[in-house]
């Protein structure tokens, strides 16, 4: 046998040190836990995905769907005297055309309505009455012309704006997003290291030590909550910041609302993960779960919009419960006592998903 | 205490195995893939249970001891791939945080060499210092038993003795290795004992120098000679004094002979006897490659 040139293995005795009483970060679960951490960190795309891309679709939309002031409608006619009367109304921006030019702005959409005298003194409107603007107008134009003729309105009315933060688009949006992000974070998180993991086979090797395996996954739940402070705040902080959406409810409140969301999402993520050995199985099982959602459970319009028929299964879902609630605590300052069924519902998936998955789950 | 029983029938891998590993050897098992070498393994490291038979090591036993049974072996499986991710620090403490004792992970990274690469990221490390780094994860929990399921394939030489030198070093220290290999110098080399298997089965069991004795050849010697226009006559050879098989494959000759300087100058003079002239000549002590072509009629790696 040749000649060892490695520096001597420490010899059993020595090694087996008794067992130490290790500092909790050399306990299995911190070091997963932290291990998880770093992968994720060091992951570019990863990153991108969860802090950054809902900051720019909420950017986005928030932009694209901002109230402005109404809009002054463009209208046209032929003669001095006409002009003069609609010129009254300060929302119409009236222009005097000679008959040809002021048909050919009409059908170019140029113009949202032509007001043209009849015989008799009488007024004709020509719009598309298929278009909300051309009817917009044909009532202010209406009005215009019967003020100027000397009508008087029998009933005295003034306006009173509404413009408050919370019953924009964005202040609807936001939660929205805060509850796609939840959900999309959790499921791509837990399902795609998992799968990898098994994958690669590391899963296998982490088996065949004396790690507890409650604490591997345990471990994934633990890194989503450490990621989720993060997520969560740069979201709500953009939207305050940037848009001045308001949280009307307790922080407090918004934060255990977050935890339940992303603790059901990730064990509904560990269910789909539980038996898939490759990622491109996973992620069409992970499309298939999230996309409907996506779609039903109001991240971008309200729910309400499908049949009632199918109502009681939209909330059901456990994106439509996390994003209901969300909102009722930003937007209307809602208690978690408020929130009971839409936490049931979180629940129940978290409890059901979580179960199931454990029975399921293949270890190599 | 010490000794690894095992009886178990497993219809498609492994087929009524029997085995003893005693504390303190190296004990090979060679076969070719699909021999059921790692399906031996993944039972003695309760990764799979056997469909029947019984698996006893460190007097213990997966169904009554398995969590203590975890804390004292160290495993390297043949596959895994470990997270790119991570540094080889942040692995090995990993690993480190699930056994109760063992050196610390400074001490295990030093132990496979690879101080300077403690900051390095796993996904930067060669096919060598990976295959060191799945050492230092198995060993980190300071095993009494160590399994090895091919440690060495695929890489390049000098790597594969720095492994060497590793499990040498290991051994060294009083403990038991169970190793698989399809590599005879491996195997020839590191194992006190080997069972050698093919189809879930063991087909022969001993040292190295057992199993080569057992075939009772000393020496082959291979040569090619002749040409399609004017073949070999084997028949002769087999009547020569001191050989005990020959065999013709692909145009060359194998003569499996037990005195060597006898049979080479008779070989010579046969084939001046037939008019042919030698292209090819080469000989070589009966190696374990040997044993298992004597056994099956295939070679190790012909899978």
């Amino acid at each position: 046998m040749s000649e060892i040139t490695i520096p001597d293995l420490p010899s059993s005795q020595a090694a087996r040190k008794s067992p130490h009483a290790s500092t909790w970060t050399e306990r299995p679960l911190a070091q997963l836990t932290l291990v998880r951490f770093l992968e994720f960190t060091r992951e570019p795309e990863a990153l991108f995905w969860v802090f950054v891309f809902p900051i720019l679709l909420a950017a986005g939309l928030g932009i694209a769907f901002r109230n402005r002031p109404a809009d002054v409608l463009k209208i046209a006619t032929v003669t001095p005297q006409l002009a003069q009367s609609l010129r009254q109304e300060k929302l119409l921006d009236v222009a005097e055309l000679p008959a040809a030019a002021a048909e050919e702005a009409l059908r170019n959409g140029k113009i949202a309505l032509l007001a043209v005298p009849a015989p008799e003194g009488g007024v004709v409107y020509r719009y598309d009455d298929t278009n909300p603007e051309g009817r917009t107008a044909r009532m202010l134009a209406d009005r215009a012309v019967q003020r100027a003729a000397g009508r008087i309105d029998p009933v005295a009315s003034s306006d009173h704006f509404m413009r408050e933060p919370g019953s924009r688009y964005i202040d609807f949006l936001i939660p929205g997003l805060l509850g796609m992000n939840l959900m999309g974070s959790a499921i791509w998180g837990m399902g795609f290291a998992i799968v990898d993991a098994r994958r690669k086979k590391l899963m296998k090797r982490l088996v065949a030590t004396p790690m507890p395996r409650h604490s591997y996954l345990l471990s994934f739940l633990l890194s989503r909550l450490l990621l989720l402070v993060v997520e969560v705040g740069v979201l709500l902080g953009f939207g305050a910041v940037v848009f001045g959406v308001p949280v009307r409810g307790s922080l407090l409140d918004l934060g255990l609302l977050c935890v339940l969301g992303s603790l059901s999402f990730s064990a509904l993520g560990l269910l789909i993960a539980s038996r898939a050995r490759t990622i491109e199985a996973a992620s069409g099982l992970m499309n298939t779960v999230m996309m409907p959602m996506w779609i039903v459970s109001g991240v971008f319009f309200s729910a309400q919009r499908f049949p009632e028929l199918v109502q009681p299964i939209i909330k059901a879902l456990p994106l439509t419960a996390a994003i209901d609630a969300l909102r009722m605590n930003m937007l209307q300052g809602a208690s978690l006592a408020h929130l009971a069924p839409q936490m049931g519902v979180l629940a129940g998936w978290l409890i059901v998903c979580f179960g199931l998955a454990l029975k399921l789950f293949r270890w190599r | 205490m010490r000794n690894l029983r095992k009886a178990y029938k497993d219809v498609l891998a492994v087929d009524g195995l029997e085995l003893e590993v005693r504390a303190g050897e190296c004990f090979g098992l060679l076969g070719p893939n699909g021999a059921g070498k790692t399906t031996t393994m993944e039972i003695c490291e309760g990764l799979v249970s056997a469909d029947s038979g019984e698996v006893e090591m460190l007097g213990l036993r997966w169904d009554s001891a398995a969590g203590q049974l975890r804390q004292r072996l160290g495993v390297q499986l043949q596959d895994t791939q470990l997270a790119d991710k991570l540094t080889v620090l942040e692995t090995v403490r990993l690993f480190r945080s699930f056994y109760h004792a063992g050196p610390t992970p400074a001490e295990v990274i030093a132990l496979v060499q690879l101080e300077e690469k403690g900051k390095s990221r796993v996904g930067n490390l060669s096919g060598g210092q990976k295959q060191r780094l799945a050492m230092a994860c198995a060993l980190v929990g300071d095993p009494d038993f160590l399994f090895l399921d091919e440690p060495t394939t695929g890489l390049d030489p000098q790597a594969r003795r720095q492994l060497w030198d590793l499990i040498e070093e290991f051994k060294a220290s009083g403990r038991t290795i169970l190793l698989t290999t399809h590599y005879m110098d491996e195997a020839e080399r590191l194992c006190d004992r080997i069972a050698i298997m093919d189809h879930g089965k063991v087909i022969a069991l001993g040292t190295p120098r057992e199993l080569i004795a057992s075939i009772g050849v000393e020496h082959v010697v291979e040569f090619s000679a002749g040409g399609p226009a004017k073949p070999l006559a084997l028949s002769p050879l087999r009547q020569m004094d001191g050989v005990r098989d020959v065999r013709s494959e692909n145009g060359s000759v194998q003569m499996q002979v037990t005195e060597l300087h006898r049979a080479v100058p008779a070989l010579l003079d046969e084939l001046s006897r037939q008019g042919l002239t030698l292209t090819e000549l080469r000989t070589h002590s009966a190696s374990l490659e040997d044993v298992f072509v004597t056994l099956t009629g295939r070679h190790l790696r012909d899978e």
